[in-house]
């Protein structure tokens, strides 16, 4: 991948974007569905654009999913 | 009037959630030795996954033994005062313990971009175009198109963002800075701060999609 297709990715934004505050408020809630099956971005699609194009919200995301496979507690 | 909330006063049961998380619910919803117990608990298992958080973005920090624990212990002692203070709020749309999780992955997020300030590499207001070309990837070798990257991105900025759109456009893509740490140092939140990127990153796109540079559906350089 060039320059230019890497910023063209950067730049593109999806209009399902729901935004940090509304992905960071169901966070649990879609979690939770993504570590039991595949539905989660079916079921939010808004949540899942925002993840994919903002790194902070998806390290979180990607935090607690390893939290919720993680060892009982 | 409005019908009485069934979840309030102890007139009806409380909402049946899974056996884990009615339990928990019961313990800190409820007075003394019992909802201290549960405090304490809940504690180590906030502890625990803020350690373990904290060494899943090893690479995000430059620090490591007790001063880490100790980042660990606050994220955990936070997220505990936020999960009491906002126990009224939990609905039961998860188990009682992803949902705690949520508090305390926030509060390391929280945590380590604060962190980020002790020792910034860039100051977050240097405006250096030529390491633009570097953020997405382009050969050093390859300088003219470096610098036409440089010079038509830089345009798009100087025509198009305000000067908002413009302080967070330098200071994530040009400095690096991470997002939660421009958060901390500008007093504002994620989704604000989301949100303004979002519209600069839309109006950079129009912008060097009207001059020729991208087109919808592939870069013109691809």
């Amino acid at each position: 991948m060039n320059g230019w297709t890497a910023l063209d990715r950067f730049l593109r934004t999806d209009p399902r974007d729901v935004g940090c505050a509304e992905a960071m408020e169901l966070l649990h809630v879609y979690a939770e569905l993504a570590a039991a099956d595949a539905s989660a971005a079916q079921r939010y699609p808004g949540i899942a654009a925002h993840l994919a194009a903002c790194g902070p919200c998806g390290e979180d995301f990607d935090g607690l999913l390893a939290a919720v496979r993680g060892p009982a507690e | 009037m409005a019908p009485a909330d069934p979840t309030v006063g102890g007139i009806f049961p409380t909402p049946r959630f899974d056996p884990g998380t009615d339990q928990w619910v019961q313990m800190l919803s409820g007075a003394g030795p019992q909802r201290e117990a549960g405090l304490a608990r809940l504690h180590d298992l906030l502890l625990r996954i803020a350690r373990g958080e904290l060494q899943r973005r090893g690479g995000q920090l430059r620090i490591t033994g007790p001063e880490l624990d100790d980042l660990a212990y606050q994220a955990a002692a936070d997220a505990l005062l936020a999960i009491v203070g906002k126990l009224g709020q939990f609905r039961g749309e998860s188990r009682f313990t992803t949902w705690a999780y949520k508090f305390v992955i926030f509060e390391v997020s929280a945590k380590i971009g604060r962190h980020f300030w002790s020792n910034p590499a860039v100051p977050m207001d240097a405006e250096d175009w030529e390491r633009l070309p570097g953020q997405f990837g382009l050969d050093p070798a390859r300088e003219t198109e470096r610098r036409e990257l440089a010079d038509a991105v830089r345009r798009a900025v100087d025509e198009h963002l305000t000067p908002r759109q413009r302080q967070v456009f330098v200071a994530i893509v040009l400095n690096g800075v991470p997002m939660d740490a421009l958060v901390t140092e500008l007093g504002s939140t994620r989704n604000a701060i989301y949100k303004t990127m979002f519209d600069a990153r839309r109006k950079l796109r129009a912008a060097l999609a009207a001059n020729g540079y991208l087109d919808d559906e592939t870069s013109r350089h691809s």
